[in-house]
């Protein structure tokens, strides 16, 4: 198999594509995917039970081992074979399309219930500015608002204050999502990420100024050095960086096939990887020092506290922070404030990443697929989460595509690419090619070690939820909404590589091509030449330039 | 707060606060490789 374009031949008419306005509105946006609800309600409590301050170490070591050469993966397979996710993987492998539609399938199914936490966000901000939820915080959430009805129904029952703001937060998605990526979806990002870290840096200042914010500091950081001999604690540090940095979503595929050809990969990946850490260290300060206030009034000890992760930390023990905080109601706003912000631009990246494959594969353009796409997902979503039964619904399909679909799509992508592709160098040059800063000729290899440790991770928690059920759920529930949503995600990976890419992608061209990678034509061949990037330097008396494509990303903006 | 949380605390903070910075510092001075292969000519801008 050889790649079109990869000898000089004359090159097809090019298929029209959305580019970003620059590198700072990418890494933004990258940014802004990464930066979720994960990163405030799960990281904190994750590095609290995994060592408190010596969970630094392994966390460190994921970043550099797993969560950085994976980012460097997506986005050298978007740059170089510019399509959504299913068309780089098609243009990877020709088998590999239905990876590539599973991780479409992914962000169909989180985009359904992400919206619906978005919107319970929502309402808590609007809750916030009279205190709705002071009295009985637990009570509030789970009966008052949500309604929830018992685990094993499934209900017909539509919560209006619920219904209401998520059919808001719908049309917020769809009207971002249709005015395409320049106008919406990158506007959206440099208005909302300044702002959601604006935001957090006050909620950081206001929760350590309160009484007892040191102890639940103390807390997180506090090291117990004897879990670093636990493998669960290093597997939850791989799982952390690898659920925290949307890694095998697609997203970064995508959002790397929308960077201009001539656009620094690497550099701009590093600041995605480390900003996504470091929004994720303030946000474990904000956490802990609010609980350490909180333990402080109860007059127990944060160890003592309940609810310290997931929805029930931000809807639950948040509020119960809050009711007992002076001026409470300024840091409740800003904190559903932050939650509807980092929500939002995380979700966008999932709508935009399934718009974009549809575009590819049908040729509709942005808006025809926002609208599409976003008033069948709106309906779904608020039907299944949008009754009385959306919590445990929730609950259920969250754990089986993030858990298990993630890990899947992950070492699938790993294997289409590097093993049965035999992309591996070819994606190393390409990024050397184009980014100051090369992967290293061992970043495969990294990549591959994670892929065993993946699939160590998915056989562990799949026997787990087989063996033991989860969260005590009736066992036919569980089969038709966890297992039926895996089952969902293969029929997508099956179904849709059966139908037509639009005409105009037939014939890509890539660039660099293998030729000027110094790669045999034939994919799969073995490599005997040396690629320095150095032989592209320009020599200022040969009157040669870099050719008519000379104009790099940064002359944009 | 104890020295051994403080030492902690700090130490996350220099390692990934300072690798976001000099993250960015590198970007700043290398935003993009001087010496690219001939070629790559964007795609023509779809309509938004």
């Amino acid at each position: 198999m050889s790649d079109a374009g990869a000898r000089g031949a004359v090159e097809p008419p090019q298929a029209k594509r959305e580019h970003w306005s620059g590198q700072t509105a990418f890494i933004l946006a990258a940014v802004g995917s990464a930066v979720g609800l994960g990163n405030i309600w799960r990281f904190p409590a994750v590095a609290y039970e995994n060592g408190g301050g010596a969970f630094v170490v392994p966390y460190l070591i994921a970043l550099l081992t797993a969560g950085i050469p994976i980012l460097f993966l997506e986005n050298a397979i978007g740059h170089r074979f510019r399509g959504s996710a299913p068309l780089s993987m098609h243009r990877v492998h020709r088998h590999a399309e239905g990876v590539g539609w599973f991780q479409i399938g992914i962000n169909f199914v989180i985009g359904l219930y992400y919206t619906a936490v978005i919107a319970w966000a929502l309402s808590y901000f609007y809750f916030s500015f009279t205190l709705a939820y002071a009295d009985d915080p637990q009570g509030f959430f789970l009966e008052d608002y949500l309604q929830l009805g018992t685990p094993g129904e499934v209900s017909v029952s539509f919560v209006p204050g619920v219904v209401i703001p998520l059919v808001i937060v719908w049309g917020i998605a769809i009207g971002t999502l249709a005015l395409g990526l320049h106008k919406g979806v990158e506007r959206l990002n440099i208005i909302g990420m300044p702002l959601l870290v604006a935001t957090f840096l006050i909620l950081v200042i206001r929760a350590l100024m309160l009484p007892g914010a040191v102890d639940g500091v103390e807390a997180l950081f506090t090291p117990d050095f004897s879990a670093l001999s636990d493998p669960n604690v290093w597997i939850a540090a791989y799982g952390q960086i690898f659920f925290s940095l949307s890694l095998a979503y697609g997203v970064m595929i995508t959002y790397a096939s929308y960077r201009k050809r001539r656009s620094n990969i690497t550099g701009p990946g590093l600041v995605v990887a480390f900003g996504n850490s470091s929004f994720e260290l303030l946000a474990g300060i904000a956490v802990f020092a609010a609980l350490g206030f909180f333990a402080h009034d109860q007059g127990t000890t944060v160890a003592e506290l309940e609810g310290i992760a997931g929805p029930m930390l931000s809807f639950v023990t948040f509020p119960a922070v809050i009711a007992q905080m002076p001026g409470g109601w300024i840091f409740g706003a800003l904190f559903f404030a932050s939650l509807v912000l980092a929500g939002l631009t995380s979700l966008i990246s999932l709508l935009q990443t399934m718009s974009a494959a549809l575009q590819d594969k049908f040729g509709w353009n942005p808006r025809t697929s926002a609208v599409s796409l976003g008033v069948v997902s709106a309906v779904l979503s608020v039907a299944g989460f949008g009754t009385t039964s959306g919590l445990i619904l929730l609950d259920t399909v969250d754990q089986w595509s993030n858990q298990l679909g993630i890990v899947a799509a992950a070492v699938g992508m790993i294997a289409a690419a590097l093993w049965f592709g035999k992309r591996a160098t070819e994606l190393e040059r390409h990024l050397a090619a184009v980014s100051p800063m090369r992967p290293g000729r061992y970043w495969h290899l990294l990549v591959s070690a994670v892929a065993v440790l993946l699939v160590y991770m998915f056989v562990t928690k799949a026997i787990s939820l087989v063996k033991d059920g989860y969260e005590g759920y009736p066992t036919w529930y569980l089969v038709v909404f966890g297992w039926g949503t895996i089952a969902f995600l293969v029929a997508m990976g099956l179904v849709m590589p059966r139908f037509a890419w639009r005409d105009d992608l037939e014939h890509p061209h890539i660039w660099p091509s293998r030729e000027q990678l110094r790669l045999p034509a034939e994919v799969g061949a073995p490599v005997t030449e040396e690629f320095d990037p150095a032989i592209y330097e320009v020599d200022p008396g040969d009157g040669h330039d870099a050719g008519p494509g000379a104009r790099t990303e940064e002359d944009g903006r | 707060m104890s020295g051994e949380s403080l030492l902690l605390m700090l130490l996350s903070m220099v390692v990934i606060w300072g690798g976001l910075a000099a993250a960015i510092t590198m970007l700043v001075r290398r935003p993009h490789h001087e010496h690219m292969p001939p070629g790559g000519e964007d795609d023509p801008p779809a309509d938004d």
